[in-house]
């Protein structure tokens, strides 16, 4: 049997969790001695590519049905291949479009599903899934009852290993029902690194001030080809737009390098932070919670100490 | 417009994380409850402003059992005209969903909502699992909603960016920052909350497609190192030879 991976695409490529996702069912299947499809919808130039991360077999949906975002249209695409494929297990990233489309499949084809994976599901003594819970404060260990599973898998949370396969592509058609949805309009990020994604982050709070000393964040972030973050007083004074909220009730990201600038670390913001990898603190407080949780720290100015950072990793080449 | 707002009843986010019951329970003692935050500040306080500006009545419901009734009576406080609760300790998110499937269906509401997750599970799913088993649309993340007539206006976070889409009802959306601002019952909510009716109907069959064995802690961090202020340099050094990730 094969494991079912959906393989998102983002403007004609395969996204970069696409390759996450392959890696997770491939070191899956290596467990339930399975094979992996991949799916892709829509159109991307790289399919191919997935085969380097483990998919034995590439299928390709095209239907201009699909031309605009129709979760459930997308649903009745998952389920239908995954029967034709006779597949158990489908595996989703546990992103934006995971987080539409999974609980429709896991509903259409009567699979328990578990969201947020960080591991490699065990399946010695049932299939239990590791998950985080509590904002990231804690991890569940879930364990799936019905013949078919759902899982999606937190972004960056599970490391992609190459395990190269010479793939067979095919297409395959759906049979679909009407579009409900009428897309107005849909605005794409094109420059800035999507938070979500971003593989480092440089966020600043309070500390700073006013929204007019952004300037070095940014300056600061560019550098590091990090993406802008924020605490929750600066984004609810709207001093920086929501979408850079991280927190607890904003956005939660595990990015490998997190630096927070004048944020004194309250446990609603590093629920939304805690799962990154490396955190750095700068803050001119000494006792400032967020310390407990770093790894590096600088008990200082933001104003002089930012300024000195971008200096130096100029000086550096970084 | 029928609107019912899913209430889940979660830790504070304060709450000290911890486990008992070799590590199979949350452990609740000292624990304060709260109604999730994206349920309470988005989804229901939209659906009480599109009731306020269109008409209608908003009716917030809950799976769970009777200790969960003073939570439920906030949403009453804040303006939920009444409250069902389906009298289950309900085993995961799609048990849970069927229940409030069914009692939506039963009852004819026209709109849906929900928070994108709760703050204790974070499982995103609840919104989609209702609108899978009531063959509807499901609007995830989304930060606006306005109704004309039977069709919504509604702004949600796409992949990448946003995307503005319209759609009629019925239809189920999950709701995140940005859809509407908090707000705080006052006395005469307070006061009216304690005679709103609180329904308690009893659940349908109840399945356990997946169930939580144990629990952990993540490991606790390692001590800070701490870099002077007058030599940021170094920082940089070791975030590229320590830690190798610049």
């Amino acid at each position: 049997m094969s494991i079912l991976v959906f393989a998102n695409t983002a403007k004609n490529e395969v996204h970069k969790s696409a390759y996450e996702v392959v890696s997770y069912g491939s070191q899956l299947a290596q467990k339930t001695g399975d094979t992996v499809t991949a799916l892709v919808i829509g159109d991307a130039t790289n399919i191919s590519s997935l085969s380097d991360y483990g998919a034995d077999k590439i299928i390709h949906v095209k239907d201009a049905k699909l031309s605009s975002f129709q979760p459930s249209l997308l649903a009745q695409a998952i389920n239908q291949i995954a029967e034709a494929e006779g597949s158990k297990i489908i595996v989703f990233s546990h992103d934006l479009t995971g987080k539409a489309i999974a609980p429709l499949v896991a509903v259409g084809l009567k699979a328990g599903l578990v969201t947020g994976a960080v591991a490699i599901p065990e399946t010695e003594n049932g299939f239990i899934v590791k998950k985080a819970v509590f904002s990231g404060k804690a991890y569940a260990h879930v364990k799936i009852n019905t013949d078919k599973k759902v899982i999606s898998v937190n972004p960056n949370a599970v490391e992609k290993v190459e395990n190269k396969k010479s793939a067979n592509e095919s297409e395959a058609t759906v049979n679909l029902g009407e579009a409900r949805i009428k897309v107005i309009e849909q605005k794409i990020e094109s420059t800035d690194i999507p938070l979500t994604e971003a593989e480092k982050v440089v966020s600043a709070g309070r500390g700073l001030k006013g929204p007019e000393n952004w300037g070095m964040i940014e300056e600061l972030a560019k550098l590091l080809g990090a993406a802008t973050a924020c605490s929750r007083p600066v984004s609810d004074m709207d001093w920086r737009p929501h979408h850079e909220h991280v927190g607890q009730t904003g956005i939660a990201i595990r990015p490998n390098l997190y630096i927070a600038i004048g944020i004194s670390g309250a446990i609603q913001h590093l629920a939304g932070v805690n799962q990154s990898k490396v955190i750095v603190v700068i803050n001119t407080d000494p006792e400032a919670p967020f310390f407990k949780s770093a790894d590096y720290g600088i008990v200082g100015d933001a104003f002089e100490v930012v300024p000195k950072l971008i200096e130096a990793a100029k000086a550096m080449n970084i | 417009m029928k609107i019912l707002v899913c209430i889940s009843k979660v830790p504070d986010t304060t709450s000290k994380i911890a486990f008992t019951d070799g590590n199979s329970k949350f452990d609740t003692n000292g624990v304060q409850f709260i109604i999730n935050p994206y349920d309470e500040w988005y989804a229901l306080v939209r659906a009480l402003e599109l009731k306020e500006a269109n008409g209608g009545s908003v009716t917030v419901i809950n799976v769970g059992l009777a200790d969960n009734d003073p939570t439920i009576r906030k949403a009453l406080a804040i303006g939920a005209d009444d409250a069902v609760r389906v009298n289950l300790d309900p085993k995961d998110a799609m048990d849970a969903a069927q229940q409030i499937a069914d009692y939506a269906s039963a009852n004819g509401y026209e709109l849906v909502l929900c928070g994108k997750e709760t703050i204790d599970y974070n499982g995103s799913q609840m919104g989609g699992m209702i609108a899978a088993i009531l063959n509807q649309e499901f609007i995830s993340n989304a930060t606006k909603l306005d109704m004309n007539g039977n069709t919504a206006t509604i702004e949600r976070d796409i992949q990448g960016g946003t995307e503005v889409l319209e759609l009629n009802i019925p239809f189920v959306v999950s709701a995140a920052k940005g859809m509407a601002e908090a707000r705080i019952p006052n006395m005469r909510g307070i006061m009216a909350a304690r005679t709103k009716p609180l329904t308690v109907v009893e659940p349908s069959a109840s399945f356990n497609a997946t169930e939580v064995l144990t629990y952990e802690l993540p490991p606790a961090k390692g001590s800070c190192k701490m870099i002077s202020a007058d030599n940021p340099a170094e920082l940089l050094d070791l975030l590229r030879n320590e830690a190798k990730i610049l």
